[in-house]
């Protein structure tokens, strides 16, 4: 059980930046689902409910979802519905239950860049970018990349465009942690395909995308891309599964993901 | 700190610690239905509803249900008895100890969900366990019940 010596509700981001940054223990609380599991000693908790955070929103060509948004949320809007395929709503649907679903947020899912996250798989397959309160904006990838600091995720930013994208995760059992996801997703003639849960924090295969980039991959171009991905992205070992069966679980669920999203009307 | 919210419709102001979830907040004050059973928020004993949203009350600090309306079966002894009645006609009710949050859940995808499928209520409910039943009896009496059969 994690502890917390203080708990304090900000009214403005630069309040919670400020309390965020006095001590090291000083912790921006999400759902708390994850939280709660650990032993962390919270020297303060800050809650960014009062923020008004939780919005799903169209502004200036990207979808714009608020760090407090949870992944119900996600799940049910019309406009994620409507858009990319309905990729990110799929990506959150099997994640525990609705109720589960209802307490979580996006920004502690993407902030904390945990392993096991839907979320971020199929946030890499679309143009995304993070807003962070210091650190301003940049794309998902970069933000991936950077070892862990101290900052406030505000924001996510999509650019809405009209990009096919579809998500497949395994999983041991309904509503368990995936043993590995795929989201795959193509623009023009553009591809990207993100792998996560390998089980370390998702990742773009840069080198297969590519591969697939021109004219309506051949099925040889395709088993050449999926064997690319194999190659370019590490896979690990945990109680869910061994890095040989994820690589074999990776085949599978790319080659379905980019036969898939060829298969998409707009396409 | 001091919080107050509406507990199936009780104004109410209790005291809670730092990091003390709804759940256990609620059982200290007399609302036994709800149960903790996983501490890995993935059971659903615990749900009840916050401004009519299910949600696992193990997981939500007590303070954030500041100002907000919680209704926990207690508070809904009309729609319990309904659904309940059904349930163990369908025999699906065995220890009964995750009846409360299953109801609630069931409760919950009544008012959100219009002629679901079953696939659909499937979905609904995976967050609810069950260790007794092999949940067949619960789908048939959640059909019956929302008049899907």
């Amino acid at each position: 059980m994690f502890t917390m010596l203080n708990l304090v509700q900000p009214k403005e981001l630069e309040e919670a930046y400020q309390i965020l940054s006095e001590k090291r223990n000083n912790t921006i609380l999400g759902g708390c689902a994850f939280l709660k599991m650990g032993k962390k000693r919270i020297t303060t908790g800050i809650d960014l409910s009062n923020l008004k955070l939780n919005y799903i929103q169209e502004r200036d060509g990207f979808i714009e979802i608020g760090a407090m948004t949870s992944l119900r949320d996600i799940e049910i809007n019309p406009l994620l519905k409507d858009n990319y395929n309905g990729v990110l709503a799929q990506s959150v649907r099997d994640i525990i239950g609705v109720q589960f679903r209802n307490g979580v947020t996006v920004g502690a899912s993407v902030y904390s860049k945990y392993g096991f996250s839907d979320l971020i798989t199929a946030l890499l397959s679309l143009d995304t970018e993070v807003e962070l309160f210091k650190a301003g904006r940049m794309p998902l990838e970069e933000f991936l990349a950077q070892p862990k600091g101290k900052d406030i995720l505000v924001r996510l930013w999509i650019r809405k465009t009209s990009c096919q994208a579809v998500y497949m995760s395994f999983r041991n059992s309904a509503s368990d942690y995936s043993v590995l996801n795929v989201a795959v997703s193509k623009l023009n003639d553009q591809w990207r395909i993100a792998v996560g849960a390998r089980p370390s924090k998702a990742a773009l295969a840069v080198s297969a995308s590519e591969m697939l980039v021109g004219e309506i991959p051949s099925s040889e171009r395709i088993e050449a891309a999926v064997q690319k991905v194999t190659e370019e992205l590490s896979f690990g070992t945990n109680t869910r599964g061994t890095s040989v069966y994820r690589k074999a679980l990776c085949k599978a669920l790319v080659r379905r993901g980019i036969l898939e999203v060829m298969a998409c009307k707009s396409n | 700190m001091q919080i107050e919210l509406t507990v199936n419709d009780k104004v109410v102001q209790w005291e809670v610690g730092n990091h003390e979830f709804l759940a256990d907040t609620l059982r200290s004050h007399g609302y036994l239905s709800v149960k903790k059973a996983c501490d890995t928020s993935c059971c659903g004993l615990c749900t009840v509803w916050i401004d009519g949203k299910s949600m696992l009350s193990c997981s939500i600090l007590s303070l954030r249900a500041h100002g907000k309306k919680v209704t926990t079966i207690e508070g809904l002894p009309k729609e319990a008895e309904e659904f309940a009645q059904i349930l163990s006609a369908e025999g699906a009710e065995q220890c009964g100890f995750c009846s409360p949050g299953f109801i609630m859940s069931v409760l919950a995808m009544k008012n959100e969900l219009v002629n679901p499928t079953e696939e659909e209520i499937i979905h609904y409910l995976t967050g609810n366990l069950c260790r007794c039943t092999g949940y067949m009896g619960q789908l048939r009496a959640i059909k019956t019940y929302l008049g899907v059969a």
